[in-house]
């Protein structure tokens, strides 16, 4: 396996790392888009998804729409984009934010429907109004599936950035790029392990998240 | 239980399997334009003809495969392959036997540190060049060269005419390109080393094609790579600097061939890169990119105006 | 549409080649991800490793991937089976978790009825357990047939043609009809998977066809959502 002997060699050179198009700069640049679009996902879609969980209104739509931008491939999204926004990252971070919103969504309405009926109308019982009802009870007891859908688009949005580099000097992706058209394999190589390895990370810390929260629930909890 | 659920399930198993298997065989040639079915041919073989991603190189693969089908040979189109670092192995290796290329780019791939740069010499370095079992055909009048390209009113706030010019630029420029440029001998680096300047990069993927012009109109770039062919610098008043030190070579339309085409299909080649002219070339990209013609049509509609039969 | 209207051939060849890119991976992960699923299961203490080097297999970009094929399978990289063996890769990852589950959530109760009644663990698999890992499975592979559509198109950065053919296409040559055109088959041939997934698990599980009108606060099926568009 010359090809991935030669991947760790790159990744071991320590030249590849400084400067403005180093594996420092790129793995800050790639962070930060994946975190700026899971924060704008997040703002349109958990107010969404929490709505028409504890409502129950619009949720067949919701589902269909989810599912309907889910099919949306990311390629020619970003290409369109990009056609009538110009280069940098406007057009990428557009194009990843519709990725990341079907699984948030789906995250937020399924977790809220999950709670319980019973912590439902007991909490009613007790006079909470809606929007305590929402804030204190629903919300904390979806907390874990809500994160889970989180994860989901965190995982997805960390692979997908690298299409940034299709349009803007940005992110891990300028390694694929650069190394797939010069037939550099080990630096192709190298940034795709840069990535999976990110992935990794916030996979791991988004999972331990996910389990501290399932398995210690906030004492509205379960009757 | 339900007893046929079994059955049922197995059916739809053996099915699925056969289902897979049968669509794993036939999508090795991923090929959707193969109508590739013509009948006699002369040496027997199926010549393979292959084209860059990019809709100009298409349009003239395309116009070899027609002139060759029409001849009563038998061609494979294997088209849009992507960049030169991607498909010139597989021409090496014999999976491709026609490709229209570009002799300086091409001369460059194989030999970076060439001193050729005029017309004649690029392509007699390029026949020396050439790996056994190639063969280089005769090369066109028609030339698509890489240039680079400023807005009109850039050039007139610096008073541009040549890349030399570009020292009196005081800010740091921005070039736009296809990634690939970064690395090659007329990227950022060439620039530095012939004229003194080292711009900034940013990739732009889509071979100086309308993203990249609109880059150049935002100012979001200051200089683009675009080819001479591109119908696009006179239709946005591009001014291509001229390269008064030699880093991009003289880069004409020439065909790449096996040893798979005999006299006829060479003499029908050659008669196609005779009959190509510069102005033809961007009039054939034009084409393609104002009336959106299909690369097939543009072709046939050429072959109709030019003979080509050797 | 002047576009539209004069390449109807390419665009409606380009839709079979899709197709014909989509199909096999979709089915090839169901038959692997219900093995490795299976055995997940089965094998308690290899269950926590095998999901989770499974699921971070679709971490992996596609790009490299797409090279990385060839050097392990000896396919040539532009190639169909480069392709197949790709996105099946992916529709494992999304699979195998759901598969785990799915088989997971079959009652021991009726695990031990099957065995009381005498059936042989070949048996107890095709009869009981998969019939009733049947629906989860079924959601978890309509998510893989959405998500491996919309992954074909990115072959067509390294030359795989596909729909995805019309974004490189229409990208360089500023058509955005040519674009949008590819945008909207790919979510058709999308829906057309993903109804076929329906209708074929409607056939195969007569018995989760949908009732009437079921309670609202009904038990809603999380989403086996770590799907999406290509990358």
């Amino acid at each position: 396996m010359t090809l991935v002997q030669g991947a760790l060699d790159w990744l071991g050179d320590p030249a590849n790392w400084r400067g403005l198009s180093g594996i420092q700069q790129r793995l800050v640049e790639h962070l930060a888009i994946t975190g700026a679009v899971i924060l704008v996902a997040a703002l349109i879609a958990l107010p969404l998804g929490i709505l028409v969980g504890h409502t129950r209104r619009g949720r067949g739509t919701v589902v269909a729409l989810t599912s309907g931008v889910r099919s949306i491939p990311t390629l020619g999204l970003l290409t369109i984009l990009a056609l009538n926004l110009g280069i940098g990252l406007t057009a990428p971070v557009l194009a990843l934010i519709v990725l990341a919103i079907p699984p948030l969504l789906a995250g937020a309405y399924a977790g809220i429907e999950s709670v319980s009926v019973d912590a439902v109308d007991a909490s009613r019982g007790i006079g909470m109004t809606e929007w305590q009802l929402v804030r204190a009870v629903e919300v904390p007891l979806a907390l874990p599936v809500i994160v889970g859908g989180l994860r989901s688009a965190t995982l997805q949005v960390v692979a997908t950035a690298t299409l940034a580099a299709y349009v803007a000097d940005a992110g891990l992706g300028r390694f694929l790029f650069s190394g797939l058209k010069q037939r550099q394999y080990s630096e192709m190589l190298g940034g795709a392990i840069l990535v999976a390895t990110l992935a990794l990370v916030l996979e791991t810390a988004l999972a331990l998240m996910q389990r501290v929260l399932t398995t210690v629930p906030p004492d509205t909890g379960r009757p | 239980m339900n007893p046929s659920l079994h059955r049922r399930l197995l059916q739809f198993g053996i099915a699925a399997l056969a289902s897979v298997a049968l669509v794993a065989c036939g999508s090795d040639d991923s090929d959707p334009l193969k109508d590739s079915s013509s009948s006699k041919t002369s040496s027997g073989e199926t010549i393979v003809i292959g084209s860059q991603d990019y809709y100009s190189s298409e349009i003239i693969a395309e116009i070899y495969a027609q002139a060759l089908e029409s001849a009563d040979y038998t061609v494979k189109r294997d088209f849009k392959i992507g960049q030169r670092e991607v498909y010139v192995p597989e021409i090496e290796n014999g999976s491709i036997d026609l490709f229209p290329e570009y002799s300086g780019p091409l001369l460059q791939y194989w030999e970076p540190k060439t001193e050729a740069r005029l017309s004649v010499d690029v392509f007699d370095a390029l026949v020396e060049a050439a790996p056994k079992g190639l063969n280089i055909l005769d090369q066109s009048d028609a030339t698509d060269q890489d240039s680079y390209v400023v807005t009109r009113e850039f050039a007139d706030e610096y008073d541009l005419e040549t890349l030399e010019d570009l020292a009196k630029v005081d800010d740091k420029l921005t070039i736009g390109a296809n990634s690939e440029l970064e690395g090659r001998p007329n990227g950022p680096k060439g620039l530095e080393k012939a004229y003194g300047f080292e711009p900034a990069f940013t990739p732009i993927e889509d071979s100086g094609g309308p993203l990249t012009v609109k880059a150049l109109k935002d100012g979001t770039i200051q200089m683009a790579i675009i080819y001479t062919a591109d119908p696009s610098i006179s239709k946005n008043d591009l001014v291509a600097l001229q390269d008064t030190k030699g880093l991009f070579l003289a880069s004409h339309v020439v065909p790449v061939a096996s040893d798979k085409l005999d006299d006829d299909a060479v003499a029908i080649i050659n008669k196609i890169s005779a009959e190509l002219t510069p102005e033809g070339l961007v009039a054939l990209n034009a084409e393609s990119v104002d009336k959106q013609s299909p690369a097939k049509d543009i072709a046939k509609g050429w072959l109709a105006d030019h003979d080509v039969t050797a | 549409m002047n576009w539209l209207s004069q390449n109807t051939d390419l665009v409606f060849d380009l839709t079979l080649t899709h197709l014909r890119l989509s199909i096999p991976p979709i089915l090839l992960s169901l038959v692997l991800a219900i093995a490795i699923g299976y055995l997940a299961h089965r094998q308690r203490f290899a269950r926590g490793p095998v999901l989770t080097l499974t699921g971070l297999l679709y971490a992996v970009p596609s790009l490299p991937l797409f090279i990385m094929i060839p050097v392990v399978f000896g396919t040539p990289l532009r190639s169909g089976s480069t392709m197949i063996i790709a996105l099946t890769i992916y529709g494992v990852a999304l699979l195998v978790r759901s598969a785990a589950d799915a088989f997971g959530s079959v009652d021991r109760s009726v695990h031990e009825t099957a065995n009381a009644v005498g059936f042989s663990p070949w048996a107890r698999f095709w009869r009981v357990e998969l019939p009733l890992a049947g629906p989860v499975l079924l959601a978890g592979l309509r998510v893989v047939a959405v998500s491996t559509v919309s992954l074909v198109t990115v072959g067509a950065v390294i030359g795989i043609q596909s729909l995805g053919t019309l974004f490189t296409d229409g990208f360089q040559r500023g058509i955005q009809a040519e674009i949008f055109t590819g945008v909207i088959l790919t979510i058709l041939v999308g829906y057309l998977l993903d109804t076929a997934c329906v209708w074929t698990g409607r056939l195969l599980m007569p018995w989760t066809r949908p009732r009437p009108r079921t309670n609202s606060r009904a038990p809603l099926h999380v989403p086996a959502d770590v799907a999406g568009g290509a990358r």
